[in-house]
């Protein structure tokens, strides 16, 4: 690995794991022969480095391959696109043994492959509680009304017909479930970033500020200080939300994202998007709105997404995503290729606001640099961050800590346990560390 | 001008007014003082029909009575399956009951979940207000038939977890009438806060529930020598290593990483076993050959014990699979399957010789 340091340039065989250890092992006591077959069969696909003319340079641009020599596909053959077929390793996973049932289950993100800040729609997380429907929009219906006549003046339905045609404002967010990096709390469980981060994602998401509707309806904001949002599924999954975020304008009622409508998983044809409350209250399949005067206490705020503190006191109705960040790349279950120059790569957020800034250890929390934020920097976003890093071969610990604008910084593994223990499951947004050891893979550990 | 005809000049002209027009129209539109013409009122029985929830002052509760009796046989039918007989099955979801004691119907605090005594929390350790379990039993419940329960059933089938959690007496009928006085009785009714900052609302001093977003925890954004020592809390098990399945598999085998290689040469075949067998499935080899036994066609087992000894075997069987063939197995053709790709064929006969799986 060392020689790569030392002389830039020279030919290797990538490692795309293409010989199994069998075929390492006969290559190694000098039978080669069987190797220009195997590559025959695969080569075409994986674009396996030759060895037979290394001297005089490599095989992918000696021999023309066939896309350079033959004719492509034409416009159209996928009318709705689809990845390349050599991408097919990064989709939405389980995690085994979480759930029961996949109607009640959760569904990570693979942030390890990702770039950038927007989440593509068809690996944005699912977590439903009770199974997605494909619901047909043209009989879905959002009604709004007040738990009394005196909070709101006149009780609406509208249509999808009718939403599309009012004002929408586009906006990009992150949602991250409120269990996101639970299975962690305690101690480390899980192997990469896709399963302690992966409940995570990042949209443009287009609709009708709420406040619109509630004021089309007449409501009086000085009594209907709380609204109740309800999904049209099995479970009409309901939470409360603050008549404050509502009246900034921030909370949309959505049908677009990512330019297209809503994928049914997500919520088709119609959800609600609070910018920087844990997804649970992104009611999706949305039906009804309830201006109130009191919370609610449904089954989604009293019973499940409460936090369990050391005293044996619940916090109830705890919401925001406070500022969080993690390094996708390279992350938990991955294995450098070689020592030297590494772009660090992650993903900072907060649910108070922008990034202000984003720091990265590579010595487990001695020494800090601060990371390059890419653009755009945006409120209750995802923010891409980098950082250079030339590793050594020596092992390491890498770390990202986040700040937000009202100053709030991430907090250690210890910071966060001495005020919440360790029973806890919501909320854990605590800095994540990557071990790094000699053969270059990197695994799951906790600083204190 | 002149040499245009006044047929064009007409459509441009006409074209000009009709821009103009709208324009004229678009900013009209933006002084609007209502949505007209969008939405409709919401009648009487469509409000009824879908505003269920039930708050913690009991609005939207509706008049209704159920025993214990009746709940024990409606819950044995609807809701055992997922919950166990008596609530307390942890194997679909965790148990509904349990954890809870007489003392703590006095205090209304769970003591188990500050002493660490409690294995496991169960909806009652956990819940402060009785309406939310209605609320929930009647919208989202049985599992899977989402509100098919008539309140007397909900009245019912809450009364009986009452009693399996030793709140109320066998003989009791819950109503509408007495929920606020069982509500009185709710082991964990003192357990819940709102003093803390995750509440993106008004603060309680100003009429809100929570500490108007002061956050809990402090860090401080150190560069340089912060700490003297690295210590680490936990790593991950060697079994979590592996319980993920082939992580390999789960990042792109491209660009500055790979996935880490977690499973051995056995799991990468059976994994490849499967992928082969999916194939054989999908290229209709199954609809006539099973993998032991013979379907129309000879199980690959079969196969397998009539070639096995042959060098060329695997050449033989792919110009047979390709080109079909008649006559060794008995009376019925095998058909020709030249719209398989090569690849695929040479992918599926060296499955079959190497003992399909």
């Amino acid at each position: 690995m060392s020689d790569s340091v030392k002389k830039p340039g020279r030919l290797r065989p990538a490692p795309e794991n293409f010989l199994s250890e069998e075929q390492v092992k006969a290559v190694a006591t000098g039978r080669r022969d069987f190797l220009r077959k195997s590559f025959m069969v695969a080569g075409a696909a994986m674009a396996a480095p030759m060895v037979a003319r290394a001297s005089e340079g490599d095989a992918n641009i000696l021999e023309l391959p066939t896309w350079s020599t033959t004719l492509g596909q034409p416009v159209a053959t996928r009318p709705y696109g689809t990845p390349s077929q050599y991408e097919s390793q990064l989709l939405r996973r389980e995690s085994p043994g979480l759930a029961r049932v996949g109607g009640a289950s959760v569904s990570f993100c693979p942030l390890q492959g990702l770039f950038g800040i927007i989440t593509p729609s068809g690996l944005h997380f699912e977590r439903h509680h009770q199974g997605w429907h494909d619901i047909d929009p043209s009989k879905h219906r959002l009604m709004i009304n007040g738990s009394d006549d005196s909070l709101l003046k006149k009780p609406k339905v509208y249509t999808l017909d009718e939403l599309m045609r009012l004002p929408s404002a586009s906006r990009i967010h992150f949602i991250e479930c409120g269990a996101n990096t639970g299975l962690e709390w305690g101690n480390v469980a899980v192997p990469t970033v896709q399963y302690t981060h992966g409940m995570l994602s990042c949209s443009e998401f287009t609709g009708v500020p709420l406040k619109y509707l509630l004021e089309d309806c007449g409501v009086d904001y000085k009594k209907a200080r709380y609204v109740l949002a309800e999904g049209a599924d099995g479970s009409s999954m309901t939470r409360t939300i603050p008549m404050e975020m509502v009246e900034s304008g921030e909370v949309l009622v959505a049908y677009g994202q990512n330019g297209e409508m809503l994928r049914p998983e997500n919520g088709y044809p119609l959800r609600l998007v609070v910018p920087g409350v844990q997804g649970v209250s992104w009611v999706k399949w949305l039906r009804r709105i309830e201006v109130g005067d009191m919370p609610y206490a449904t089954k989604d705020e009293a019973v499940h997404y409460i936090d369990l503190l050391p005293s044996g006191l619940h916090r109830q109705y705890s919401s925001v995503q406070e500022a969080k960040s993690v390094i996708t790349s390279p992350s938990g279950g991955q294995t450098l290729l070689d020592r030297g120059f590494y772009n660090v790569s992650g993903l900072a957020w907060s649910g108070r606001g922008r990034i202000k800034q984003v720091d990265v250890s590579f010595d487990g929390g001695i020494n800090w640099q601060t990371a390059r934020l890419e653009g755009p920097v945006q409120n209750k976003a995802l923010t891409r961050f980098n950082t250079n890093w030339v590793w050594d071969g020596k092992p390491a610990i890498l770390q990202s800590r986040a700040m937000d604008e009202t100053g709030y910084v991430q907090p250690s593994y210890g910071q966060l346990r001495a005020v919440r223990g360790t029973k806890s499951i919501y909320h854990n947004n605590a800095i994540q560390s990557w071990k790094v050891i000699e053969s270059g893979e990197v695994s799951n550990v906790q600083v204190l | 001008m002149f040499r245009f005809s006044s047929a064009s000049l007409g459509l441009g002209g006409t074209k000009t007014i009709l821009v103009l027009a709208l324009a004229a129209a678009s900013t009209a539109g933006l002084a609007f003082d209502n949505y007209s013409g969008v939405g409709r009122p919401a009648t009487p029985a469509e409000v009824k029909a879908w505003d269920i929830d039930v708050r913690p002052d009991f609005k939207g509760l509706p008049k209704g009575s159920g025993s214990v009796d009746r709940g024990q046989e409606l819950f044995e039918e609807k809701c055992a399956s997922c919950h166990g007989s008596f609530g307390e099955s942890n194997e679909v979801f965790t148990p509904l009951v349990g954890g809870t004691s007489k003392d703590d119907m006095k205090t209304g605090r769970v003591k188990g979940l500050s002493s660490g005594e409690l294995p496991q929390r169960t909806t009652f350790t956990k819940v402060a207000t009785i309406s939310t379990v209605f609320d929930y039993i009647q919208r989202a419940m049985p599992w899977t038939s989402p509100k098919s329960l008539k309140p007397d059933e909900v009245y019912a089938i809450l009364a009986y977890l009452l009693n399996l959690s030793e709140m109320v007496p066998a003989d009791f009928v819950l109503s509408d009438k007495n929920i606020a006085d069982v509500q009185k009785l709710l082991p964990n009714r003192n357990g819940m806060t709102t003093d803390h900052g995750l509440w993106p609302g008004a603060a309680a001093k100003k009429g809100g529930i929570g500490n108007g977003g002061k956050p809990d925890t402090k860090n401080v954004a150190c560069m340089k020598n912060c700490k003297s020592e690295v210590l680490i809390g936990s790593t991950l098990p060697e079994y979590a290593r592996t319980a993920h399945g082939e992580l390999a598999d789960q990042n792109r085998n491209f660009g500055p990483v790979r996935g880490t290689r977690t499973l051995g040469p056995e799991a990468a075949k059976k994994a490849a076993d499967a992928g082969t067998l999916e194939l054989a499935t999908k290229s209709g080899c199954m609809a006539c050959h099973g993998l032991k036994n013979k379907i129309v066609g000879p199980g690959y087992s079969e196969v397998v014990a009539r070639y096995k000894d042959q060098a060329d075997a695997e050449e033989r069987l792919v110009a047979k699979v390709k080109a079909g063939g008649q006559g060794v197995w008995g009376s019925i053709p095998m058909p020709p399957n030249g719209h398989l790709p090569d690849e695929d064929l040479k992918t599926l006969v060296k499955w079959i010789l190497s003992g399909a799986k």
